[in-house]
């Protein structure tokens, strides 16, 4: 047959069952796309043939037999190179970790194959994760298949560019700042964060714990909510993975809507916001308007302190987090006549600018005679951040915003300045600091052709209404308003 | 200037970092902007406001906590063989105790 361009989750289902394709001819083909696109877009920084047609051939033998097929069987997936694969090389996109291959699967990575997924390999990202534009990774920037010379967007910039040119069908990301959503967004790919606690995190190479979380790419909505299903849940691996239970969320994609009520925060359309976003992230509200749901107009008045209480506590949270990387255990080790001075020069020439910038400023805001005029201040501001959300969520049943007040920009546009590109995570590390769930759906290009997202939060664990607005908003045509 | 030359060394330090001259300059610079940014957050009087470490398990009815039980990891050969300088059963590092 010949083979879309674009896979979707239900169109493998059928063309599988209907063995107009084999899971084989599947992975033969994605691995033919990468092939020809990899040199320019510098997506994958390790591809997995050897496990990848394994899991084919038992999809193909269960067709063959006409048992019944997994949720994903035979779905192509790319996974973010901070998401540990047994004995496929992990780096985290750093030198430190260059050649380090996992002892262990990542749960996320281990029900994805139990259901049938095929994992073709590993995506590049900003450093340990620490960037918004994938330029921070040691194996060179990531390549936007939507919108060529610009950033992807980050940390998550090559699974989202992975899905955005068709070399995978599915991909996760990891967010913490807003790694998964932003990226979405600037590829033009819808991009869930899903609630603190809802995904396991076991084989999360760690960077801020009380923020990171698993969240899965797609080209629609409702291949998320397949992917969702399958990932979220209790794990014995993970005791901040929650054990409330886990819903079909496919199954609520297409309740009706009338009557939703979307709260839109006028703090999230202030200064900085560039025109041609705001546009059309307008545009994606009156859509949601015409297809019944009610505006209401609300206040988050500490939004504007977000950035400053993430950038404290995230950058708090890596200085201890990466510690570990010593020389001694795995990756890379630099000589040293003594312990110490082995420990410092393996740190110093392993870790990259961006890193090595977050542990200083981490390690200050937790040194002795800052703690409480830094640390302890940030996780108040965070607890003002997470009132804003509950009360927002008393008014409204889901806040509809902006994902990044501007649009992808030109590859080494922003690399000179780190505060301006921390600033431009103001609107999502809001929902990051809460635990709430958001999700990036594309809302048409700006008048340069440049991807704007539009943001879904819900309340915590409040997924499906989440998905179900997406889907809506999916299918009334929001990605080319 | 909040940040001076010092403090990055001491920071570095602390951190186990070997940072060249150039980047002790570069990172007091650049850590001075952000900190004197994140002094905005000094607008907002919270003394009476707790501070959230973490989000409370907000579906959090059920404990998450597993048995705890034995299990056997048998990974030990596979992890030193991905270590810098492995000397079964061991991790060998540089000398610690002067003799």
């Amino acid at each position: 047959m010949t083979a879309p361009a674009t896979w979707t989750i239900p169109a493998i289902r059928s063309a599988l069952a209907a063995k107009k394709v084999s899971a084989r001819e599947l992975v033969q083909d994605f691995y033919a796309r990468i092939e020809r696109r990899n040199r320019e877009l510098n997506i994958f920084l390790a591809l997995s043939p050897e496990r990848a047609y394994a899991q084919a051939a038992k999809m193909d033998a269960a067709i063959a037999r006409g048992d019944a097929l997994p949720s994903l069987a035979g779905v192509p997936l790319a996974v973010k190179d901070v998401i540990s694969t047994h004995g496929i090389p992990t780096t985290c996109g750093s030198r430190i970790l260059e050649g380090y291959q996992p002892p262990y699967d990542a749960t996320a990575v281990t029900r994805l194959e139990h259901a049938g997924a095929i994992v073709l390999g590993k995506t590049n990202c900003d450093e340990f994760a620490m960037g918004s534009s994938t330029e921070n990774s040691a194996y060179g920037p990531v390549g936007n298949p939507a919108a060529p010379g610009h950033v992807p967007g980050g940390s998550s910039g090559g699974s989202s560019a992975a899905v955005a040119a068709d070399l995978a069908v599915v991909a996760l990301g990891t967010d913490t700042g807003g790694s998964i959503r932003q990226p979405g967004s600037f590829c033009g790919v819808p991009a869930l964060n899903p609630s603190y606690g809802r995904v396991s995190r076991y084989g999360l190479i760690a960077y801020a714990s009380s923020l990171d979380r698993i969240g899965p790419f797609a080209h629609t909505v409702r291949d998320i909510a397949a992917v969702m299903s399958v990932i979220a849940g209790r794990d014995p691996m993970d005791s901040t993975a929650a054990a409330a239970p886990v819903p079909d969320y496919t199954a609520a994609l297409d309740k009706p809507l009338a009557g939703m009520r979307i709260g839109i925060p006028d703090d999230y359309f202030a200064e900085g916001i560039d025109s041609g976003v705001r546009e059309k992230v307008e545009a994606g509200i009156r859509l949601l308007e015409k297809l019944g749901c009610c505006r209401v107009s609300l206040r988050m008045p500490h939004t504007e302190y977000a950035v400053g209480a993430y950038y404290i506590i995230a950058t708090a949270e890596a200085s201890s987090n990466l510690a570990r990387y010593d020389g001694v255990r795995y990756g890379k080790r630099a000589p040293g006549t003594t312990l110490i001075e082995m420990y410092q020069k393996t740190r110093g020439r392993g870790f990259g600018a961006e890193v090595k910038r977050r542990i200083v400023l981490g390690t200050y805001v937790l040194s002795a005679g800052y703690y409480d005029a830094y640390y302890l201040k940030g996780q108040k501001v965070r607890s003002l951040i997470a009132r804003d959300f509950r009360e927002a969520f008393e008014k409204a049943d889901v806040v509809v915003t902006p994902t990044s007040p501007v649009p992808p920009f030109r590859l080494g546009e922003r690399t000179s300045n780190p505060l301006q590109m921390y600033l431009a995570d103001i609107y999502t590390v809001t929902g990051s600091l809460a635990g709430v769930p958001g999700i990036s759906v594309p809302t048409g290009k700006t008048a340069e052709g440049l991807p704007v997202g539009l943001q879904i939060y819900g309340p915590a664990f409040g997924e499906e209404r989440v998905l179900q607005l997406a889907h809506a908003f999916e299918q009334a045509g929001g990605a080319s308003l | 200037m909040k940040i001076s030359r010092e403090d990055v060394l001491k920071v570095a330090a602390l951190a186990n970092l070997e940072l060249t001259a150039e980047e002790v300059e570069m990172y007091r610079g650049q850590l001075d902007d952000i900190l004197t940014y994140i002094d905005k957050l000094n607008e907002i009087d919270a003394s009476a406001i707790e501070p959230m470490a973490q989000v409370a398990a907000a579906s959090g009815n059920e404990s998450t906590l597993r048995e705890d039980a034995v299990v056997r990891a048998e990974v030990a050969a596979e992890v030193l063989r991905g270590a810098p300088d492995p000397a079964p059963p061991y991790f060998r590092v540089p000398r610690v105790i002067e003799k």
